[in-house]
């Protein structure tokens, strides 16, 4: 079965259609239902001692006067869950090369960040816990501190772990062509060095795990605000010694994860450890600061890169040497090495030149863990090849716009594959960029910021093009022997009142893919989106899925809901087909009756066909097949990843006195293919502009020379406000993955990918004439007086 | 984290709120409208204290004019300051102040007096009341006293309030009728402590500027006053990045804070129609 997507006018035509959240109203009315929300009998807390040092050896663990606190119950040391836990390696057998040491879920003899686990205490409040947590005595002897990135490889840089050799943690070179040559003839070749800041991704909901282990069943049960549930149990189950289909994870509502979810964290497998243990439920709730210490970081990356350029403004290569620091250990199971591969897989992505030269240097430091955060390596990619291609067009004198045009891939040139040997399916580059300067006025905004620079009024204007990776096949973790699903399944069913229920592998963190997913199925079935009512985040209940995590929730688990429902559908008719006599192919199903393919005349509420399903299938004819449930799945095969395409643009104004940056406007237009709630992607653009914006003005974790990490809260640690946000314009252009029926691809990252190369090269388009340059993110008031020669030391 | 306060008692007056004190044996804590105290104990940066909340004292909020000077309750709300009609005519600058303090919710709750009490170098009240010239009202075991504005501000987070005083009121001459008050700032976003601001006063007896964010304790510029004083902002503004010590951290360095200090003080001088020589 298809749908004619092209007709607004449908029956059921709910794809492509704004429809209210089914968890909306229970959400603002606060029945909400977090893990922190939840008591069991006999539940107990956990609060971690946390190392304070960036890398001590841990002489001795004292816990009399912890364990003499009212409500203590046990503290643990790392060895004490080595017993029952095993350590991890996060290392893919496809990132060659990459190496990391075995991690434990808390520390057994050495501590490598400011917030490593050393102990844990078990109480029956956290308070108590916190109050026998501080009387913990940790004999730690302090060992040399490996903080700076560029030097983690010189010969004189203590060795972070001895067994590895040395600090390096991966590297990759692709070089596609002769960019030697190539840079050594061009008539212009622009070099620059740029640095993106160190992030967290700060979700309202802290990292949460409520833990039972049930002897008597056997059977572990994990609570957890998670994207990824059947990951978490595959973990479980192997560091813990029990069969996968033994442990069983839960993930209701989630506050929010921006891939700080999709992680192994040392404190929660603890967390699990001690209710196997103990054999009663335990809780742990991060705190904030526990947040920002321990929580993954991410962007911690320095780029030294250049570009080449012929008279007419053709981009003939780019040259890319980026390095990045991703804390004491590579994180489980998706490693650390992916942000930097992603670098060298995106940078240049917009456009068709020949000649590429990318190489990534991975090196461990004594700081928290990074990994994989909201729309991994896209921002830097993004703002090292926009800025770059920004100021070769200031060399020539080209209009930004004009040199984006000259060497944008061709809208009918698809399929293609880039120099870096990404395979592009089909992408928009150029309608998108004619709907952005239509949708922002381009030439007038042009004029109106020369009018502003003759009163001495500093205004620019930055374009940001983009590629965006979604929808990712195996070939982004499993083949590194990750048990980490590509492919995601849905159930739906229809029970005796008509009614719908749909059971997903995708997850739900505030995004609203219950909400996409209930459109889908009430399009394929046709029925009612208030009809249909959805399951996710059980590993005992859902299809076996990947979860929530690079762009995949309505590509991936959305086409897998629509076959099902089609599916489903079909069944639905058979049935009906037998029961009024007529063919399956001459009836529909539309608004949950079955009617007249042709005339829509109603022939059968399905309230009706359910009753006599269900209640009298004795008068149905025997061996007629009934099963109002269907389960399909979907993985993508033909392309690793469905990429995206878009283009952003920032309107700002720059106060050359204090270094403010107002924000005035923003805009993006984006292609993530089949488009099918626009309020839905229109806020997972705003809400990826504000985080793309946050990293560009305000975000960066601070550590000192010995480690210590300096602004751990919501005071020092600046996040984007609403206060600060300009207004956003968002434009759509729809070119549908022919991978899928529905022909969706992902939308959740374009907004963090493009937003902070937009403002850089705003900032850098204000600032011209004035000769400063700034691309060290993020843009303070400081950094950008300082690159105006403004500040006397 | 959970705080780990060692007690609670809600004083019924001022005289139950100093017995109360005077019982603590050193550990009380006065809480007002709790938007630095509590956030302080939820991070265990203060444990044991012994709470005593004020909150409820009635005759401690609220804002009057006492013959030549106005008098301001120490459980005064911030919100409630800034749209109050005596402070926008006898102490505008307070009212502009409030338009900068952190957030809604907590200007709903935060009062003047635990502001002040607290006194954070980068806060904006402290400075105010220095550049307004306010006397500070204590109440102790050993009866009343009245502390200047100069002389209360001892280090950061440190006053002249002793041990079992509690401050009761501010009260500052009423502003004169031609009388300038202004308070310009700089932050990363609005409603964040500034890297640095001005609080400007100038009145028939010559020029107040107090600098906030730029040092342990909100500053008097008095090198710059006599400078302003003389209609010499060139030099009002040299004078001012010289008495400057601000602090380097993760937002700005000292150097910063030092050049943005002039920056705001030109375009206060600018604003007023002073001479820009």
């Amino acid at each position: 079965m298809t749908i004619s997507f092209g007709n607004p006018d449908r029956p059921n035509s709910y794809i492509g259609k704004t429809v209210p959240r089914p968890n909306a109203g229970r959400l603002v009315e606060g029945r909400g239902h977090y893990v922190d929300d939840m008591t069991l009998p006999r539940m107990v807390h956990v609060v971690f001692v946390r190392s304070p040092f960036a890398h001590a050896r841990i002489k001795g663990i004292e816990a009399a006067d912890a364990l003499a606190v009212k409500g203590v119950l046990r503290v643990f040391t790392g060895a004490d869950i080595a017993k029952v836990c095993t350590p991890w390696v996060a290392v893919l057998a496809h990132l060659k090369g990459l190496k990391s040491p075995p991690e434990h879920a808390i520390a057994v003899d050495r501590a490598c960040w400011v917030g490593e686990p050393v102990a844990a205490v078990v109480a029956t409040s956290r308070a108590a816990a916190e109050d026998g947590a501080a009387l913990v005595e940790v004999d730690f002897y302090p060992l040399p501190v490996t903080g700076d990135m560029m030097t983690a490889l010189d010969a004189d840089t203590p060795v972070l772990h001895a067994d590895m050799g040395d600090n390096l943690a991966f590297r990759r070179e692709h070089h596609e062509g002769d960019v030697d040559a190539v840079m050594a003839g061009a008539h212009k070749v622009v070099s620059a060095r740029f640095k993106t800041a160190r992030h967290t991704g700060v979700t309202l909901e802290p990292r949460s795990i409520l833990v039972d282990w049930n002897g008597a069943e056997g059977q572990l049960t994990a609570w957890h605000a998670t994207q990824a549930p059947h990951m978490i149990q595959s973990v479980l189950a192997q560091h813990l010694g029990l069969e996968e289909g033994r442990v069983r994870v839960i993930c209701g509502d989630v506050g929010g994860s921006y891939g700080i979810k999709v992680h192994v964290y040392p404190d929660e497998v603890a967390t699990a450890a001690i209710a196997k243990i103990m054999g009663r439920p335990v809780k742990f709730i991060a705190d904030r600061l526990e947040s920002f210490t321990t929580d993954i970081h991410a962007r911690d990356h320095e780029i030294r890169a250049k570009i080449a350029v012929d008279e007419t403004g053709k981009i003939l290569a780019f040259d890319i040497d980026d390095w990045t620091a991703i804390g004491a250990y590579s994180v489980y199971p998706r490693t650390s090495a992916i942000e930097g591969n992603q670098v060298v897989n995106l940078c240049g992505g917009p456009y068709d030149f020949s000649d590429y030269r990318a190489k990534t240097t991975v090196v461990f430091q004594n700081k928290t863990p990074t990994c994989q955060y909201r729309a991994v390596g896209h921002p830097i990619a993004v703002a090292v090849t926009e800025g770059l291609v920004d100021m070769a067009a200031a060399e020539l004198g080209m209009d930004p716009v004009a040199i984006r045009r000259r060497n944008m891939y061709a809208d009918d040139c698809y399929p293609v594959t880039s120099p870096a040997k990404m395979r592009f399916e089909g992408l928009s580059h150029h309608a998108s960029m004619d709907t952005l300067v239509a949708l922002m006025d381009y030439d007038g905004l042009r004029l109106e910021q020369a009018e502003m620079r003759a009163k001495g009024i500093y205004r620019g204007i930055g374009i940001a093009s983009f590629i965006e990776l979604t929808n990712p096949s195996p070939f982004m973790y499993g083949i590194g022997g990750a048990r980490i699903s590509a492919q995601d399944g849905c159930t739906v069913r229809m029970d005796p009142d008509g009614s719908l229920v749909a059971l997903s592998g995708v997850t739900e963190q505030g995004q609203g893919t219950e909400a996409m997913l209930s459109q889908i199925v009430a399009e394929g079935v046709g029925v009612s989106p208030s009809r249909v009512r959805v399951i996710t985040g059980d590993t005992q209940v859902t299809p076996y899925g990947g979860g929530t995590w690079a762009s995949r929730g309505a590509g991936i688990g959305g086409e897998a809901a629509l076959q099902a429902a089609l599916a489903l559908k079909a069944s639905i008719l058979e049935v009906a087909a037998s029961m009024l006599q007529a063919q399956a192919k001459a009836l529909d199903i539309r608004d949950g009756k079955v009617v007249d393919a042709d005339s829509g005349a109603e022939r059968l509420a399905l309230e009706e066909l359910g009753r006599i399903v269900y209640f009298r299938g004795d008068t149905l004819p025997k061996g007629l097949p009934r099963e109002l449930v269907q389960t399909r799945h979907f993985i993508t095969s033909e392309y690793p990843f469905a990429f995206t395409n878009g283009v952003q643009a920032s309107y700002l104004e720059v106060d050359t006195d204090t270094g403010i940056v107002k924000l005035l406007k923003h805009w993006c237009v984006e292609d993530c293919g089949r488009i099918i709630n626009p309020q839905l992607v229109d806020e997972q653009i705003r809400g990826g502009i504000v985080q793309g914006l946050g990293g560009a003005l305000y975000e960066e974790i601070h550590y000192d020379a010995e480690g210590q990490l300096l602004n751990g809260s919501m005071a020092d640690y600046l996040v984007p406000m609403a206060g600060e946000m300009p207004d956003m314009v968002i434009g759509h252009v729809e070119t549908p993955t022919m991978e899928s029926t529905l022909g969706a691809k992902g939308a959740g990252e374009a907004g963090t990918a493009g937003a902070p190369a937009a403002v850089m090269n705003a900032i850098n388009d204000a600032l011209r004439g004035l000769g400063a340059q700034v691309t060290e993110m993020p843009f303070t008031p400081e950094r950008i007086l300082r690159a105006l020669g403004k500040i006397e030391d | 984290m959970k705080a780990s306060a060692g007690g609670y008692a809600r004083a019924r007056d001022l005289s139950h709120a100093l017995d109360l004190l005077a019982d603590a044996d050193g550990m009380g804590r006065v809480l007002a409208g709790g938007q630095s105290l509590i956030a302080a104990m939820n991070m265990r940066l203060s444990t044991g204290d012994m709470l005593v909340d004020i909150s409820r004292i009635s005759d401690l909020s609220g804002v009057s004019v006492q013959g030549r000077r106005l008098r301001i309750g120490a459980l005064t709300r911030h919100a409630e300051l800034g749209r109050d009609a005596l402070i926008a005519r006898h102490a505008p600058l307070l009212a502009q102040a409030v338009n900068h303090i952190a957030h809604a919710a907590i200007r709903n709750r935060g009062t003047i007096g635990g502001a002040l009490a607290h006194a954070d170098p980068a806060a904006e009240f402290p400075a105010c009341v220095l550049a307004l010239d306010a006397v500070l009202h204590l109440e102790g075991p050993e009866g009343s006293r009245e502390v200047r504005a100069e002389d209360f501000f001892v280090d950061v987070f440190e006053t002249a309030i002793a041990e079992g005083e509690i401050l009761t009121a501010i009260s500052m001459p009423l502003a004169e009728p031609d009388e300038v008050q202004m308070l310009k700032e700089v932050a990363r976003r609005s409603g964040d402590y500034a890297l640095a601001g001005l609080c400007f006063v100038r009145r028939a007896g010559g020029v107040r500027l107090s600098v906030l964010g730029a040092g342990s304790t909100p500053l008097l510029a008095r090198a710059a006053m006599a400078r302003l004083d003389m209609e010499d902002i060139g030099g009002a503004v040299a004078a001012l990045r010289g008495e400057l010590n601000p602090p380097s951290d993760t937002q700005a360095t000292a150097a910063y804070r030092r050049h943005i200090a002039g920056v705001l003080l030109r375009r206060i001088w600018e604003e007023i129609g002073g001479e820009s020589a």
